[in-house]
């Protein structure tokens, strides 16, 4: 196969591709693109999500090495495409509210998600980094797309310069990986790894590496700008920062480090990952109790729920990898299915963010109230959610490994967890009402938490349907 | 001609590196924290460019090229985030930028 | 090794001993009389306007940002332009349309700023 047909492989990243460039003429030569462009947006993203699933079976690497479809990076594509997807119906009437009506939200919001596709994709370090910059600038943009306001802009000041700060982390790993490995297929990385991890300079490169996107998906110590940019930036992106993107960022942790899950061969990373997993957990964990803010409380759990999937890192074995990814879709969907109720019920200037604005909602909004609260219940890892079966399969993963004592911990946080998640649900169905706040109709957005909540029923009650697709394209 | 060794040039992008993270940790001012953190970025070209001379493979310089693209539109980005700051606020001090706990 | 490098560290050294004595030494013996004409900045003979330190528009912000973008594209395109003698040899036209189709999302690029008005001066 020559590289001129190769290439229509990746229908998918060649349709938002050209998506992008579409938007960006319908943009310059239309007044009118602010309507237009959200659905063109979902459509290519439903596109793209559909043929992916369609085609999760059919892995093939292409490009001389370079790059990978189907498999594994097929349900990540999915993850983002389809996260996307709900976070942009949830979005066009939000934007009209706060009054930041632009419509290269839509053409950033596509550009995000073909880096994320990328990265997922990616078998060579050089690729990873360019899905990666590609993600994150836009993700540096979208927190401060509303330009007028100072928790906005502030957000998205600090996301830059802490993202970009990491990104330095990345590159020099990336330059140190490269000359010790003298390669930077990831495939050779992984073949000979072994070999490699006793270099000091290959493991300084590759703990680098790691630190980076650590950096990305808010494990602890590397967590500081979470709170900050979470609350400050506008509540759809955050949706999408704290679950596609997270979700692209392990996704090249999974890749990095697959030696050390196919291979019978001792994760050096794995103190390292017990520990901020722990620390992740109980920080996450411990701080939310304290926040009245929704958006911040939800920025902590992100914190938390960074470290139960840190767990499966640490366990490095096949199955904690199916644990992680069954994790982080299930945590996308509800993520994206709490944020999108935060969203109908903020009102046009950012307020009605605090928990009691929250009180006695099931009387104003029976639908909302009823799906917030069963977008905590999934948070919390109560069954049938589908929060529940991604922090098991986890859990069980690490019992695998001889990590008992870490399960043992995550149980305990997700039990401090269950108080701060169930005291929105409190909120909502125990107190009266003391705020007069007003929700705005709003028939995409519902229908944007409606799906997203259908979504997390099925993986909780049906979970084998995902479980069996994850570990049998794991088996390549 | 005897040529310098490697580890003279790693020695001295590991040294800017260092720079670079110690300026983002102390310094206050946006400008100068974004400014060292191109230094970090330019210590693992220089690293690269090593890597790629002494191995003989073009592939790191390369690379370089795609470093100084992304280090080009994250400046773009960087300096629009900061002017936008300052149009509300009229400082890039960011210990003055603190609606939010830092 | 380091003794190759001696002479150099060697005229290093007299060279700023040397520039040092100069100036301290016009300051030490040299008569000072200053008029506020001698102490005004050297603006070529003109009288300075203003303070120097001027606030620069923030459109010239906006049009450096610009530059950077648009001139980095060159380091794509400088070894392309090297080497497509040879690309063509061995790959015919197929060399040619991934430059064509970066270029034209460039102009996209530059046609959006256009019409934004990003570009106007005033």
């Amino acid at each position: 196969m020559t590289a001129n047909t190769e290439i229509f492989q990746l229908l998918p990243h060649l349709v938002i591709g050209v998506g992008i460039v579409l938007s960006v003429v319908i943009e310059i030569s239309t007044k009118k693109s602010e309507s237009i462009l959200p659905w063109f947006t979902i459509l290519i993203f439903v596109f793209a999500g559909a043929h992916s699933i369609i085609n999760v079976y059919d892995y093939q690497i292409l490009f001389g090495g370079m790059y990978a479809i189907g498999g594994v990076t097929a349900i990540f594509n999915f993850i983002f495409t389809i996260g996307a997807a709900i976070m942009v119906l949830n979005a066009v009437d939000y934007i009209k509210k706060s009054k930041m009506n632009f419509g290269e939200f839509y053409i950033l919001v596509q550009s995000s998600v073909l880096g994320m596709m990328l990265m997922a994709g990616a078998r060579d370090l050089f690729m990873i980094f360019i899905g990666l910059e590609l993600m994150s600038i836009c993700f540096y943009v979208l927190a401060g797309i509303n330009r007028s306001r100072m928790g906005n802009t502030e957000a998205a000041l600090k996301y830059f310069l802490l993202g970009a700060f990491a990104t330095g982390f990345i590159v020099f790993g990336i330059a140190l990986i490269y000359g010790t490995a003298k390669s930077t297929s990831i495939d050779q990385i992984v073949f000979a790894y072994e070999y490699f991890i006793t270099d000091v300079l290959f493991l300084t490169g590759l703990a680098l590496f790691v630190i980076g996107f650590l950096f990305k998906i808010a494990a602890f110590p590397f967590h500081m700008w979470v709170p900050d940019v979470y609350q400050g930036a506008a509540t759809p992106v955050t949706g999408l920062m704290s679950t596609t993107g997270k979700a692209a960022a392990f996704s090249v942790l999974i890749i990095i480090l697959s030696a050390v899950f196919t291979q019978n061969i001792t994760n050096n990373f794995e103190i390292l990952f017990a520990v901020i997993a722990t620390l992740s957990m109980l920080y996450g964990s411990i701080v939310a109790i304290a926040q009245d803010n929704l958006k911040r409380m939800l920025a902590y759990s992100s914190i938390a729920h960074a470290g139960y999937m840190t767990i499966g890192l640490a366990a490095g074995n096949i199955e904690s990898v199916s644990g992680i990814i069954f994790y982080l879709t299930a945590y996308a969907f509800m993520n994206l299915g709490a944020f999108g109720v935060i969203a109908l019920i903020e009102g046009s200037n950012e307020e009605n963010l605090d928990i009691n604005s929250y009180s006695g909602l099931n009387s104003k909004s029976p639908i909302l109230a009823g799906f917030m609260a069963l977008f905590m219940f999934a948070l919390a890892g109560i069954p049938p959610m589908a929060g529940f079966f991604g922090k098991y399969y986890v859990f069980v993963a690490s019992i695998k490994a001889d990590l008992t004592w870490l399960a043992i911990v995550g149980v305990f946080s997700s039990a401090i967890s269950v108080y701060f998640y169930l005291r929105v649900v409190v909120y909502m169905y125990f107190k009266d009402s003391t705020s007069s706040i007003i929700i705005k109709n709003s028939f995409t957005g519902l229908l944007a938490v409606i799906i997203s909540g259908l979504l997390v029923l099925v993986f909780g009650i049906l979970p084998d349907t995902l479980f069996s697709i994850i570990t049998s394209v794991l088996s390549y | 001609m005897n040529t310098i060794p490697m580890e003279y040039y790693l020695l001295i992008s590991a040294f800017m590196f260092s720079v670079g993270v110690t300026g983002v940790l102390i310094r206050r001012n946006a400008i100068v924290v974004f400014m060292c953190i191109e230094l970090m970025l330019n210590s693992a070209n220089l690293a690269l460019v090593t890597f790629s001379s002494f191995l003989g493979d073009p592939a790191g310089q390369v690379f370089v090229f795609f470093v100084m693209t992304v280090a080009a539109a994250e400046a773009a980005v960087g300096l629009a985030i900061i002017i936008a700051i300052f149009r509300n606020k009229l400082t890039v001090n960011i210990d003055e930028i603190n609606i939010f706990k830092w | 090794m380091i003794e190759q490098y001696l002479p150099i560290i060697l005229v290093l050294v007299v060279a700023a001993v040397f520039a040092a004595a100069i100036v301290f030494s016009s300051r030490l013996f040299g008569p000072q009389q200053p008029s506020k004409i001698k102490i005004m900045p050297y603006e070529s003979g003109k009288d300075p306007v203003g303070s120097t330190h001027e606030r620069v528009s923030i459109k010239y912000y906006i049009v450096a940002m610009m530059f950077i973008i648009f001139d980095i594209e060159v380091i794509y395109l400088y070894p392309w332009g090297v080497e497509f003698r040879n690309l063509y040899n061995e790959y015919g036209f197929f060399a040619f349309w991934p430059m064509l189709v970066f270029l034209i999302v460039l102009e996209l690029g530059f046609l959006y700023i256009y019409k934004k008005g990003a570009l106007k001066w005033d």
